[in-house]
């Protein structure tokens, strides 16, 4: 059996399996012969940093899709954790998230909305909640969320640490945890699930206030990093998180996804953006690029699959 | 005799599974040609070969008439009617749209050939299991092809309409059809098969005429003898378990009262529409019922609860592994422990794997298992929870006769610990086989009871009775 264990972590079978991550290869491949300052230490870590808030944002997000769900008011939580958390303090920020995506569970489980339907609801009142409670205007982080977006030393930037920290508990929340192994019962079959007695509106709860929570977290991380919580923060956030996670390898129809694929998701676009930025796209033309690879990357998955 | 395919050392692999190893097989107009085999045996795997769903790696086809196949899985649209399911891919049109009228006018006919009686505008997903089974049926038929498969179409059926299908089989092969029948009934062969491929681990090991015997197939399949196919091992019953009292739920069923004690194995019989699924699904909490009450081991039960079901001590084997008893994404060893979560135990997960000879590795995707392999999972995860009382429905649908065996024994030891088992089965053999009492029902009722050593005759008898309320 020796070979075949061998064979199975052989560097080439394993790009093989993980479509995403080649893809990234190729794509960081292609920018740094088009474009070699894209290999400089700084510029790498500054891909990190811009990867974080949209990584922190899918591994909440990876929770739901793996559950069959999905969730659009992750931009908005954002939004609206920082807000509270510049007018009052970063925790409470953090309390209002998780509360948010509790709210959405709710509608799901026990009001039975499709998910589609109580996240876009959200979406909506908690963008305008953070308009009202900002007045329209920008409002000042306090030290410790504005610590969450510095760098701890030099070349040590926190919100790429507080990227690892949270992929670390999402790999393990899914794979190590009840709640974890639930989630992918419930999205690949959730009759199923429900007949071997696990309690699906109560988990439901749980993994909608995760997402909303690590929503919230990346909110801080974003508030940190600008030294403000801005009214329009991170709107249209949560169709890149969306966008990460597919990349990633989970399937919408749920059932399938893992936190090292939505991290992969992640970096892929960032790497996208900066080397776009490094080549000197217009940022209309971005906007097309962004589109294709996205197509790209899942098609290269669903061709894996096959 | 004219051949209608001609298939020659097929050989197929998936990964690093060789599920058929050089497989001959040649089809002839006007016969019933079974296939033969153990679960993960490769019949399957050879059906959708030869209906080019998956390619193969070695062997040439040679087909010389038109294919229709009845695959084991279930192919219809949940959301869509009857009707619509049976003309999907052909609906009629006028003018563009779906011409409804023209589908309703058709239906009906289609729907008599099988003898189904059930509403066109009916929504699938409302039906159960067996009619929709033979809705499959209706809609292969319509397509008059040269040549039809039939992947394991009994393993949901009961008497009444395996009856009515053979009786379909013998005619179509009257008019010249070439028939390709794959099925785990022994009985089922031996009224039908003109001629039998055994295939054992993806090789033909034999072709067997219209006369061999039960014992002479399953030697040929499994490789060694079977002396006893329902080894019923009785117990001394001990106090009541589950106790089932005046359970109703209008329209659905009326007044079950059945009580399975500590020890006992208790079967319950019917035809399909008699309410057995109904009432398993509500003592279990699934669905809920209007009045009655479900206790166990003296406890009732909160209605409609299947979390407090299980921590009672009570299990379902639900009868639809795909839709209700697998996690299709997961892995077998996922679904295996998806009752048992807290305790994770690799060394019973293991046990549990091998006792009921599941062909696959416990790392592998469930989907990638047989379809008798799945159901053993389903069943697996079950035996590991280790409940005081475990209601089966169907649970050896479309698993082979050795292997039937084996669950049969986790049965008896179940009971032999003093657990309680209440089996719904619309296998007469093996209801009247493995339950110390048979329970009859017949339109939502209980039509009567029978002593352990009832003939098929006996259960018949009451289960197509007319009760007048
Ligand atoms: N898509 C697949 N991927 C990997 N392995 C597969 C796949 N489909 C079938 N197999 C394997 O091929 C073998 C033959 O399976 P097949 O479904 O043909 O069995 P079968 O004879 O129809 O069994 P059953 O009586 O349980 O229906 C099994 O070992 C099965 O696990
Ligand atoms: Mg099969």
């Amino acid at each position: 059996m020796s070979t075949i264990s061998i064979r199975k972590y052989a560097p080439k079978k394993y790009l093989a399996e993980n479509g995403a991550l080649a893809g990234l290869l190729l794509l960081a491949l292609v920018i740094a012969i088009m474009q070699p300052a894209f290999l400089n230490a700084q510029n790498l870590l500054n891909v990190g940093v811009q990867a974080a808030v949209i990584a922190i944002m899918a591994f909440g997000m990876t929770f739901v899709v793996v559950a069959g769900g999905i969730d659009l008011s992750v931009g908005s939580i954002a939004a609206l954790a920082a807000m509270v958390g510049a007018l009052t303090a970063g925790p409470i920020g953090l309390v209002v998230g998780a509360l948010c995506g509790l709210v959405n569970g709710a509608l799901i489980s026990y009001g039975k909305l499709p998910p589609f339907i109580a996240t876009l609801a959200m979406l909506s009142v908690a963008r305008g909640l953070t308009l009202v409670l900002s007045e329209g205007q920008p409002h000042e982080t306090d030290a410790l969320v504005t610590f969450l977006g510095s760098n701890l030393a030099p070349m040590v930037p926190l919100p790429l640490l507080l990227m690892l920290a949270f992929f670390g508990i999402t790999g393990l929340i899914l794979t190590r945890t009840n709640l974890g192994r639930r989630m992918y019962a419930i999205g690949g079959n959730e009759e199923a699930a429900k007949l071997s007695g696990i309690d699906v509106r109560k988990q439901k709860l749980w993994i909608y206030a995760l997402s909303g929570l690590f929503a919230a977290a990346a909110g801080l991380v974003l508030a940190g990093r600008l030294g403000s919580a801005g009214p329009q923060a991170a709107a249209g956030y949560e169709l890149d998180a969306i966008a990460a996670v597919v990349i990633g390898g989970a399937s919408l129809s749920g059932g399938v996804g893992r936190a090292t694929g939505t991290l992969v998701g992640a970096l892929v676009l960032a790497v996208l953006r900066n080397g776009l930025n490094l080549l000197q796209v217009p940022p209309f033309w971005q906007q097309v690029v962004i589109g294709v690879v996205i197509a790209l990357a899942a098609l290269l998955d669903s061709l894996r699959r096959r | 005799m004219k051949t209608l395919i001609t298939a020659r050392g097929i050989t197929k692999h998936f990964g690093a599974t060789k599920a058929l190893d050089g497989v001959d097989l040649e089809i002839f107009a006007g016969e019933v040609h079974v296939l033969l085999g153990e679960n993960g045996a490769g019949k399957s795997t050879l059906v959708k070969v030869l209906a080019g769903i998956h390619g193969h790696d070695a062997g040439t086809i040679e087909g010389h008439a038109s294919l229709a196949v009845i695959h084991q899985e279930l192919a219809l649209v949940p959301e869509l009617s009857v009707a619509e399911n049976l003309f999907l891919n052909r609906l009629p049109r006028r003018f563009g749209f779906v011409d409804r009228a023209e589908m309703r006018r058709r239906a009906p006919e289609l729907l008599d050939r099988v003898g189904l009686d059930v509403d066109p505008d009916a929504k699938v997903k409302d039906l159960g299991i067996a009619q929709q089974q033979m809705i499959e049926i209706a809609r292969a038929l319509d397509k008059n092809a040269g040549v039809l498969i039939l992947d394991e179409p009994t393993a949901v059926l009961t008497e009444t309409e395996t009856d009515r299908l053979l009786q379909i089989m013998a005619q179509l092969r009257q008019n010249g059809v070439g028939l390709v029948f794959i099925t785990h009934h022994l009985d089922e062969i031996q009224r039908i098969a003109d001629r039998i491929t055994v295939l054992r681990d993806g090789r033909s090991v034999g072709v067997l005429g219209p006369k061999a015997t039960t014992r002479h197939m399953i030697e040929l399949m499994v490789g060694r003898p079977i002396d006893e196919q329902y080894p019923r091992a009785q117990q001394r019953p001990g106090q009541p378990l589950l106790s089932i009292e005046g359970l109703t739920k209008r329209g659905v069923f009326e007044d079950i009262t059945i009580e399975v004690h500590a020890g006992e194995v208790v079967g319950i019989a019917g035809l399909v529409g008699a309410g057995r699924t109904e009432v398993a699904r509500a003592a279990f909490g699934v669905d809920g019922y209007d009045r009655g009450t479900v206790k166990v081991d003296g406890k009732p039960l909160r209605r409609n609860d299947v979390q407090a079901a299980i921590k009672a001590g009570l299990g379902l084997v639900p009868e639809d592994r795909k839709g209700q008893g697998l996690v299709l994404t997961a892995t077998v060893g996922q679904n295996l422990e998806l009752v048992t979560l807290h305790d994770r135990d690799r060394k019973r997960l293991h046990d549990i794997a091998g006792k009921l000879r599941i062909k696959g590795r416990v790392e592998q995707p469930v989907k990638e298992l047989s379809g008798g392999n799945q159901q053993k999972v389903v069943i697996g995860k079950w035996l590991l929870a280790d409940p005081k009382v475990l209601i089966l429905d169907e649970p050896t649908r479309g698993v082979d006769v050795g292997a039937k065996v084996e669950i049969y024994e986790l049965i008896n030891r179940m009971t032999a610990q003093g657990r309680a088992v209440l089996l719904v089965s619309s296998d007469l053999p093996e209801v009247i086989g493995m339950s110390d009492r048979v329970v009859v029902m017949a339109h939502g009722r209980v039509a009567g009871e029978l002593p352990r050593g009832a003939t098929q005759d006996q259960v018949m008898a009451l289960a197509v009775q007319e009760i007048s309320a």
